[in-house]
């Protein structure tokens, strides 16, 4: 493959929280890249490591408990893992921000959304703008956001406004610092469905406007299929498929990837499959070579030993499974 | 088959403040406002809504925390409220399961002491009790050693499929499902749902199913009712509501659901794209309540609530763009005390003084 | 393990009880695990724990047991400490390292007496307030609450001690009419927010009799603040009752109070430093080991999850 160096680059993240009883195995060699304007989505349940992996990008993770032990982050070639506080801190402004999940938790409510949207976008010009102009850019960045009557908003408290409002504003202030890469973790998911439907379309015309490059986290097949070009499927800490999205919902490879698509429910009707058998393993001890074995229905004698590598089915499409190992000789079910 | 749950014009408002200091003009929600259906025996009736809905406060109504305001449910034709309390027998026959597995376990009781309240208020007859909260927990399909572990060391799942035994240790044949399974993981829900239909078929058991989630009601439920500012828009048999949807709500609600195949897709209604906000239910608008973000609003819409009026058998609608039985505005009003809601909602404080 | 997992019908009633012994063992180990991260907590621990030990083996560890009471030895006054006397000796010849363990068994009875007085009654009037949040009830209890928390609390122990005659008894009876309400308060908020968790309204849908959602629902959950503030004020009665011991108003001489002693010894300062230096310093390690203790329950209990 000959693209260029990926904005974003993770390989090999090993990651480790301590606890009673020793050390949750919570990231066991992760891979992972996105390129300039690429959205990338981030699919797996809950505890499977996605946010895990996003906050050790960002470096916010709590050290201790959570240990790296391995691996490396390069944003534009820069290893995140071992930059110092300044760089980091504008890698963070600048680079890479994040809009959360709950869109009430990440607004302080003291302060007016003015107040926060200029607190951004002060940090991020320095000390050269002076007020009006940034008061300029704040009404602008919630016009974009397709906000009525921004000029009233800004003197608002979080409180006084509805999740769909407030997830708006947390996108605004999110994309006002005009990041490169933007991670979003499960934005939305508190929203109702018909609010929810009107923010991530907006977010996926604003990203597309600029050539943003976008991780969307969730664990939503339905959200990451609509907005991304491509998916990451992780389970327990582990990248079990990459393909590019189309491919990805009509030829899942991975086992764990064809179960999680045959439990969704569908609209389509035809039952509700009865879940997948057996649960998320014990990170304390989680079990050798491939961590879904106990739970596949494919499972060999190779895979209770050996992690299995990433096979790749196509020049873009790579699954983790020993299925598709040509060596093992077996065809891919 | 026989009804078992019917809500007769259910009413559920709160009083939520006051407009001035002498508490004279009370600001009202009307969190459920006139629903009226039924349940039969064995069926799994899905109640879907956002939030705000009151879908929730009815399921909170049938088992008794909070009283009706108006209207009536009855449980095989018995009034469930008597003097504003429930018989004792009636709090025995319908159970609930909360939402969030985490706040519905006391987290300082074990499984067993969990399972074992039940038992002791309901069925005092039963003599060995741990042999019973065993049994339930094999019913449920748990492992015996769960019953001396507390809340936080089970899963998600888990907890939930607790809370589900909880419920059936009374041994009711009404349980309310509220949300039992938005907050677990799809592969979990799965092993939950398919729980939830076994001990239906095997104890006979009708199910409440009050979720938000379309898909999934769309391979549970037998009927299906979607709520929009406590009140019923559309109720109808599962298969003809996805495959026939007549309320504009109703189309709105499926365009928005995220899908995995071209298959879904092109089961949604791709004309109506989600629009505006859910109005705050204490400043409901006047009319039908869903005008302000109806795609096909007309002039009546904003001046006349619509009636409940029957497509098909079973298929009942709340919509003026079905004016086969055309609302009159002495019909509309029927249950109104008269107040005319052509006009500004002004009068409407003052009413429940 | 098969052991851990009967099979219903060949339920023995020992395998049940190994059952529950176990997962009650990963409980405690659990537990332990979380107290143990902060190094603070264990000192807390060991610093309690040793003084209760000595406070109750007094008669046995300490090398004068005689000089705890009414006693006299001119010839060996006013000595600095030494091997034999680790403390020195007051002016009346008495060891000071004697008179100072006593001392603690002053100290913890007055702790101990005043908590067992005040958190029964603090946690019922709580309970009861909180489950009738709202309603007359919680208006009542908690204005009576209001009122005594507005009286400063030494004053009110120095009117009574001075009504009254001034012993160890009643500073404790003072102490405990002001500090019930602070357990009242605690458990009042707690009660109130437990009362709309969804596990209290499935027993009361159910319904569980109010006595049930009181003692069996709601005041389990309350256990672990209770225990944390329990802790905490451990120290503070001490150093009030200490104080009062200061001004004369709580155990009397001869009898060894710290409080007590650290007065009559602030006389002979700066040269006989050792006679107020010691009890001092004993008011400041047992007041500390518990607030350190009671740090590490808060701890303990403040992430249920790790």
């Amino acid at each position: 493959m000959d693209r260029p160096t990926p904005l974003l680059q993770i390989h090999d993240l090993r990651l480790q929280y301590r606890v009673y009883g020793g050390a949750l195995q919570v990231l066991d060699g992760v891979h992972l890249h996105v390129h300039v304007g690429e959205k990338v989505g981030l699919v797996g349940e809950t505890g499977c490591g996605k946010t895990s992996t996003m906050k050790a990008v960002l470096r916010v993770l709590p050290m201790p408990p959570a240990q790296i032990t391995g691996g490396s982050i390069r944003f534009k070639g820069q290893e995140i893992l071992a930059m110092d506080p300044r760089t980091l801190q504008q890698v963070r402004g600048r680079g890479i921000s994040m809009i959360f999940q709950d869109p009430t938790a990440a607004l302080n409510p003291v302060f007016t959304v003015g107040q926060q949207l200029e607190a951004v976008l002060r940090s991020h010009w320095g000390r050269r703008a002076d007020r009006g102009e940034i008061r300029a850019a704040a009404l602008a960045a919630l016009e974009e956001v397709a906000l009525a009557d921004p000029d009233r908003l800004l003197d608002a408290y979080p409180v006084q406004l509805s999740g769909g409002m407030r997830q708006r504003i947390c996108i605004a202030m999110a994309l006002a610092t005009k990041p490169e890469l933007l991670i979003a973790d499960e934005p939305g998911t508190a929203l109702d469905v018909t609010i929810q439907d009107q923010v991530l379309r907006l977010l996926h015309n604003l990203v597309e406007e600029r050539n943003t490059s976008v991780i969307l986290i969730s664990h939503s097949l339905g959200i990451v299929r609509q907005l991304t070009d491509r998916v990451y499927v992780m389970y327990a800490g582990t990248m079990v498929e990459s393909a590019p999205t189309r491919k990805l919902f009509t030829h899942p490879g991975h086992p764990y990837t064809q179960q999680l698509m045959e439990v969704v429910p569908r609209l389509s009707g035809g039952g509700i499959a009865p879940g997948i058998p057996g649960r998320i393993p014990d990170y304390l001890d989680p079990p050798t070579g491939c961590r879904f074995h106990p739970r596949c229905p494919h499972a060999m004698e190779i895979c209770r030993r050996e992690k299995p590598p990433a096979f790749s089915l196509d020049q873009d499409h790579q699954v983790a499974c020993f299925l598709y190992d040509p060596a093992q000789g077996s065809p891919a079910p | 088959m026989a009804t078992i749950l019917e809500y007769r014009n259910l009413k559920k408002h709160f009083t939520v403040g006051y407009r001035d200091l002498r508490r004279r003009r009370p600001i009202t929600v009307k969190a459920v406002d006139g629903v009226s259906f039924h349940i039969q025996e064995g069926e799994t009736v899905g109640l879907v809504g956002e939030s705000g809905s009151g879908k929730s406060t009815v399921a909170y109504t049938t088992v008794g925390m909070y009283a009706p305001t108006a209207g009536r449910i009855e449980y095989r034709g018995e009034s469930i409220y008597r003097n504003g309390r429930r018989p004792a027998h009636l709090k025995k026959e319908i159970q609930i399961v909360f939402q969030d597995p985490g706040s519905s376990l006391n987290p300082r009781h074990t499984v067993k002491q969990i399972l074992e309240l039940p038992l002791r208020i309901h069925r005092p007859e039963v003599g060995n009790r741990l042999e019973e909260t065993a049994r339930l927990l094999e019913m449920v399909e748990l492992p015996l050693e769960y019953l001396y572990k507390y809340p936080r060391a089970l899963s998600g799942g888990e907890r939930q499929i607790v809370a589900v035994a909880r419920a059936l240790a009374a041994e009711p044949s009404v349980i309310l499902l509220d949300e039992p399974t938005s907050a677990l993981d799809v592969s979990v829900q799965g092993k939950v749902i398919h729980l939830l239909l076994r001990l239906q078929r095997e104890l006979h058991l009708s199910y409440l199913f009050i979720t938000h989630d379309l898909s999934l009601m769309r391979n549970v439920a037998d009927r299906v009712a979607i709520m929009y500012l406590g009140k019923i828009c559309e109720i109808a048999p599962t298969q003809e509501f996805f495959q026939a949807p007549q309320h504009p709500y109703t189309q709105m609600l499926l365009s928005a659901i995220p899908v995995i195949s071209e298959e879904e897709e092109r089961l949604k209604p791709e004309k109506i794209v989600p629009t505006g906000e859910i109005p705050s239910p204490v400043n409901v608008p006047p009319g039908c309540s869903f005008h302000l973000r109806c795609p096909y609003r007309m002039e009546i819409c904003a001046q006349v609530d619509p009636e409940m009026i029957q497509l098909t058998p079973g298929h009942f609608v709340r919509c003026h763009l079905y004016p086969d039985g055309p609302p009159t505005l002495e019909s509309a009003n029927g249950d109104r005390h008269g107040t005319d809601q052509g006009h500004v909602p002004e009068p409407r404080g003052h009413r429940g003084l | 393990m098969s052991s851990l997992n009967p099979s219903r019908t060949a339920a023995s009633p020992r395998a049940w009880r190994e059952l529950e012994r176990a997962s009650r063992r990963e409980n405690w180990g659990r537990a332990w695990y979380k107290f143990s991260h902060n190094p603070l907590s264990v000192v807390g621990l060991i610093t309690v724990a040793t003084i209760v030990l000595l406070a109750l083996l007094a008669p046995y560890v300490t090398p004068y047991p005689e000089h705890a009471g009414p006693f006299t030895d001119f010839q060996n006054a006013k000595q600095p400490p030494s091997l034999r006397h680790p403390f020195g000796t007051d002016v009346v010849g008495r060891d000071v390292f004697t008179r100072t363990v006593f001392g603690f068994r002053f100290s913890l009875t007055m702790g101990v007496v005043v908590l067992a007085l005040v958190v029964p009654p603090g946690v019922l009037l709580g309970l009861l307030a909180g489950y009738y949040h709202g309603t007359w009830v919680d208006t009542l209890i908690m204005r009576v609450t209001d009122i005594f928390l507005a009286v400063p609390p030494l004053i009110l122990a120095l009117a009574i001690a001075s009504v009254l005659e001034p012993n160890l008894f009643n500073s404790m009876l003072a102490v405990s009419l002001m500090w019930w309400p602070w357990y009242t308060r605690l458990v009042y908020g707690l009660t109130a927010q437990m009362r709309n968790e969804y596990f209290t309204v499935s027993a009361e849908i159910m319904g569980a009799s109010r006595w049930h959602i009181l003692f069996r629902e709601i005041l389990p959950n309350c256990v672990s603040p209770i225990f944390t503030k329990m802790s905490l004020d451990m120290g503070w009665v001490i150093l009030i009752g200490a104080s009062l011991s200061f001004v004369g108003l709580g155990v009397q001489p001869p009898k060894p109070g710290l409080g007590t002693m650290v007065a009559n010894g602030a006389r002979y300062l700066p040269d006989l430093w050792w006679i107020a230096l010691f009890p001092a310093l004993a008011i400041v390690v047992i007041v500390l080991g518990f607030n350190l203790l009671g740090d590490g329950l808060r701890d303990l209990f403040a992430a249920e999850e790790i």
